[in-house]
C-alpha cells in the first residue's frame, strides 16, 4: 500500500502533474513530508495540499474490517488460518491448537536445553501428511549455527511416527520436504530471507524456522548501540512479521541467552524513587534473552525453555491468548515430551526469568546421543 | 494580520509581497481584477486569493460575546465542559480510581510496559468497554483498533466481550422486559461488529490511516475510542533519518489531538519500552524519545511489582501520580484479588 503510485490515484490533473514533477511518486514519498513541506516543495496553497494528502491517505490506508468480520473469516477458513500442533498436548491447549499461523513465535533458552530438538520436531510435524496431524507441506529451515542434524531428524521421526517413517520411501519423502539453508553471515542471511518471500507460496512451504536469530547478531553491537534507538535486526523483525502474515504460515525463531551484567537492574526511574535500593531477587538466574527488549516486543509468542529444581520446563512467557504457564518436560528419543499436561501458573518476575540450575545432572540423563 | 500568515503557496505570497500587499487591510479594499493586474495573474487566481483572505478575516472577527480572543474559552467554561466529560472504564476499580473514573475522552493517553505485561489486553478491554450502553453507565460508543503489530486476537476479544456483558448484567438489577430488550442488543457478536480494525504494515500506512480517520469518523459518528497498538513498532525500524521520524510522529500526535478534541473521543496509544542511560546506569523508559514524551496528555506505565501487575501514572496534568495493582484474567482486565489465581482458559 505504501508504494502505491500517486499517478494512479485519480488526483486532480494539475496536482498529479505537480507531484510527479517534484519526484513525489508514491504514497510513501508524499506522506513522509508534512503539509507545510509539501506547500514549499510544490508551490501550491494549503487547501490543495490538504485535499491531495487526504485523498492519498484514503487510498493508501488499508481497508477497515470489523472484528466480527475477522472472527467469521477465521471460523470459515479454520484449515487455512489454523495452528501447527506441537504434539505437546498441554502446550497445544494453552495456545488454542499450537503454533499459530501468521505470527512469529520465539523459543529462548540456554544452550543444550532443547531448542533445536523442538525445532526439528516441528519441521517433521509440518512435513507429515494431514492424516497424521501434519500440514503436508515443505519446511524451510535456516540453520545459522550449523546444528541441524539429519540423523536426529530421522531418529525423532522414526520414534514418534513409526507408521510413517518405517514405510519404505516415506522417510525419504518426509526428509525431502525439509529444506535446510546455512547462511554464514548476516548479509547472506538477509539475502536468503529476501529470496524466500516468493518461493514460500510457490512451493507450498508451511513452516519457516530460523535457528538461531541471535547467532548472526554480534553481541558487542547490542551493548554499544543499545541506546541508539535503531536496532541492527530492525529490518529483519518487521520483515519476518510481514512475511508471516503475507504467507499465513507459522514462523519459529530461536534465541540465545546472555549473561546479565551486575549493573543491569532494569526498572523505571519512578520505581527507584519509591523503593529502597535493595537489589531485586534474581531467582538465582543471571540470564536474559539475547537481542534485547526491542526484539522481545516484536515477537507474538515467546516460549522459554529452562531448567530448575532438577527439571526442565517449557514456559509460555508471552502470548496474547494464553496465561503464563510452565510445563515440565524431558527430551526423549522422540523429541520433547511433556511430563504433565497441566501447566503450572507462573507469577510476576518468574515469567521472564530464564533459569539454568542443576543442568549438569540433566545432561547425563539424556536418553539420546 | 500579516499576509505571510495566510495559507497561500510560496510563489503567490512572494508576488503579493513584492506588489506591496503586506497586510489584510491592503487586500480588503482591492477588487479582483485590480489585483490580477497588479500581480499579473489570471482573474480566477485573484478571486481565489481574495476568498482565502476574506475567510481568514471573518474568522478573525467571529468571537464569542464573552471572550476577548477568537476561539478562546474561559477557564470557567472549560470547567463546565470537563464535568460533562465521559470516561471509559478499565474494568478494574482500583485502576479507575487513580485515573479519576477511567480513560478520559478528549485526551491522548499513552500506555507502555515491558513485553507480556498486558498492553494489548488493556487495549482490547477498552475497545469492548467503550460499548457498554448508556443505560449501564457506559458510553455506548464504537471503537477503532489500529493494529501495527498483528497481536490483536479476535478470539480473545470475543472472550473479553462475553465476560464484559456478563458482568454488566450481574451488576444491574432489571425488570424482566428491560432485561430481554437489552439482552438482544448486548451480544458478544454485536460488540465485535462495532470494533473497526485496521491492520497497518508500514509507517506510511500508519500516517495514512491517521489522516483518513477524520473522514472515517465523520461517517461513523459513534466512535468514542481510537486505540493504536502500538504507536512504536514501525517507527523503531526502517528509519535512518531520526529528524524525519520526529517530524512524522509530531504531526501524528497533533492530528490525533485534533481528533480527540473535535469528536470528543479518547485516544489510547500503546508504547513499547527501551533501555536508557541516565547518570551512568541503565533503566527502563518508554520508547520514541524525549520529544515524543511531550506529545501525550497522560502517560501510564504498566510494570511488575513483585508478583503483581501495577499501573503507574507517570505524567498527567490533572491526576496525582499514583500506582494501583491490576490483574489480567481470562475475563480480561480485573482488580487484583489476593490469591485469585488466573483460571486456565481451555
Amino acid at each position: 500500500m505504501a508504494n502505491k503510485l500517486i499517478a494512479q490515484m485519480g488526483l486532480h490533473h494539475s496536482m498529479a502533474n505537480v507531484l510527479a514533477a517534484r519526484n513525489v511518486l508514491t504514497a510513501k514519498d508524499a506522506l513522509s513530508l508534512t503539509e507545510f513541506e509539501l506547500m514549499e516543495l510544490l508551490d501550491v496553497g494549503l487547501q490543495e495540499v490538504e485535499s491531495a494528502v487526504s485523498q492519498i491517505s484514503e487510498i493508501a490506508c488499508p481497508p477497515c474490517q470489523t472484528a466480527l468480520f475477522l472472527l467469521e473469516g477465521r471460523l470459515q477458513n479454520k484449515a487455512q488460518l489454523g495452528h501447527l500442533p506441537t504434539s505437546l498436548k498441554g502446550l497445544d491447549n494453552a495456545l488454542f491448537g499450537g503454533i499459530p499461523f501468521g505470527a512469529v513465535t520465539e523459543l529462548v533458552g540456554p544452550a543444550g536445553m532443547g531448542k533445536t530438538q523442538f525445532c526439528l520436531k516441528l519441521s517433521i510435524l509440518a512435513a507429515l501428511p494431514i492424516s497424521h496431524g501434519g500440514l503436508n507441506g515443505r519446511v524451510v529451515y535456516i540453520d545459522t549455527e550449523g546444528k541441524f542434524s539429519s540423523k536426529r531428524v530421522m531418529e525423532i521421526g522414526a520414534n514418534s511416527f513409526p507408521e510413517v517413517f518405517c514405510v519404505a520411501g516415506k522417510a525419504q519423502e518426509m526428509a525431502g520436504r525439509i529444506v535446510v539453508l546455512q547462511p554464514a553471515s548476516l548479509v547472506e542471511f538477509t539475502e536468503s530471507l529476501q529470496q524466500i518471500k516468493l518461493s514460500l507460496l510457490q512451493h507450498q512451504v508451511k513452516l519457516l524456522i530460523i535457528d538461531s536469530m541471535a547467532a548472526l547478531h554480534p553481541v558487542e553491537y547490542e551493548k554499544d548501540k543499545r541506546t541508539m534507538g535503531q536496532h541492527p535486526l530492525g529490518w529483519h523483525v518487521s520483515f519476518l512479521k510481514s512475511l508471516a502474515e503475507f504467507s499465513q504460515i507459522p514462523i519459529v525463531v530461536t534465541n540465545q541467552v546472555r549473561g546479565l551484567g551486575n549493573d543491569e537492574v532494569v526498572r523505571y526511574l519512578f520505581e527507584a524513587k519509591t523503593r529502597d535500593k535493595k537489589t531485586p531477587e534474581r531467582l538465582g538466574s543471571n540470564l536474559t534473552a539475547a537481542l534485547g527488549i526491542h526484539w522481545a516486543h516484536a515477537v507474538t509468542i515467546r516460549l522459554v525453555l529452562e531448567a530448575y529444581a532438577g527439571q526442565r520446563f517449557l514456559k509460555v512467557a508471552k502470548s496474547p491468548i494464553s496465561p503464563p504457564l510452565a510445563f515440565p518436560f524431558e527430551v526423549t528419543s522422540a523429541g520433547l515430551a511433556l511430563l504433565k499436561d497441566d501447566g503450572i501458573e507462573v507469577m510476576g518476575p518468574e515469567i521472564h526469568a530464564i533459569r539454568c540450575e542443576g543442568y549438569t545432572d540433566l545432561v547425563g540423563g539424556q536418553s539420546f546421543t | 494580520m500579516e499576509i505571510t500568515t495566510l495559507p497561500l503557496s510560496p510563489s503567490v505570497r512572494a508576488k503579493l509581497l513584492s506588489a506591496g500587499y503586506t497586510s489584510f487591510a491592503s487586500l480588503s479594499a482591492v477588487s479582483s481584477s485590480h489585483l490580477a493586474r497588479d500581480l499579473s495573474i489570471s482573474d480566477e487566481e485573484a478571486v481565489a486569493i481574495l476568498k482565502v483572505t476574506s475567510q481568514y478575516n471573518t474568522l478573525d472577527r467571529i468571537d464569542g460575546s464573552h471572550s476577548i480572543l477568537a476561539g478562546a474559552q474561559t477557564a470557567w467554561d472549560k470547567l463546565h465542559e470537563e464535568k460533562n466529560l465521559r470516561h471509559i472504564t478499565t474494568s478494574c476499580e482500583d485502576l479507575d480510581a487513580i485515573l479519576g473514573g477511567g480513560i478520559n475522552c478528549r485526551e491522548i493517553t499513552e500506555i507502555g510496559g515491558v513485553p507480556g505485561i498486558g498492553k494489548t489486553q488493556l487495549g482490547i478491554q477498552l475497545a469492548v468497554n467503550v460499548q457498554i450502553p448508556n443505560d449501564f453507565g457506559g458510553l455506548g460508543g464504537k471503537a477503532i483498533y489500529i493494529d501495527t503489530e498483528g497481536s490483536f486476537m479476535v478470539e480473545r476479544a470475543f472472550q473479553i466481550a462475553e465476560a464484559c456483558i456478563q458482568d454488566t448484567f450481574d451488576n444491574f438489577v432489571f425488570h424482566k422486559n428491560d432485561y430481554e430488550a437489552c439482552q438482544e442488543k448486548m451480544q458478544p457478536k454485536a460488540f465485535l461488529a462495532n470494533i473497526f480494525y485496521f491492520r497497518i504494515c508500514s509507517h506510511t500506512e500508519q500516517v495514512a490511516v491517521i489522516n483518513y480517520l477524520d473522514k472515517f469518523i465523520t461517517e461513523h459518528k459513534d466512535v468514542k475510542v481510537v486505540i493504536i497498538d502500538s504507536i512504536t513498532f514501525h517507527f523503531r525500524q526502517e528509519f535512518d533519518d531520526l529528524a524525519l521520524r520526529t517530524r512524522l510522529l509530531g504531526g501524528m500526535a497533533l492530528k490525533l489531538m485534533k481528533l480527540a478534541q473535535k469528536y470528543w473521543l479518547a485516544v489510547v496509544l500503546l508504547n513499547q519500552v527501551t533501555t536508557k542511560v541516565t547518570e551512568g546506569s541503565f533503566h527502563l523508559s518508554l520508547a520514541l524519545g524525549e520529544s515524543w514524551a511531550h506529545a501525550c496528555t497522560n502517560r501510564i506505565i504498566l510494570y511488575w511489582n513483585g508478583n503483581e501487575r501495577y499501573a503507574h501514572i507517570d505524567k498527567s496534568p490533572s491526576l496525582r501520580s499514583a500506582s494501583s495493582p491490576f490483574s489480567v484474567t481470562s475475563k480480561g482486565i480485573r482488580c487484583l484479588v489476593s490469591n485469585c489465581k488466573r483460571i486456565k482458559m481451555m
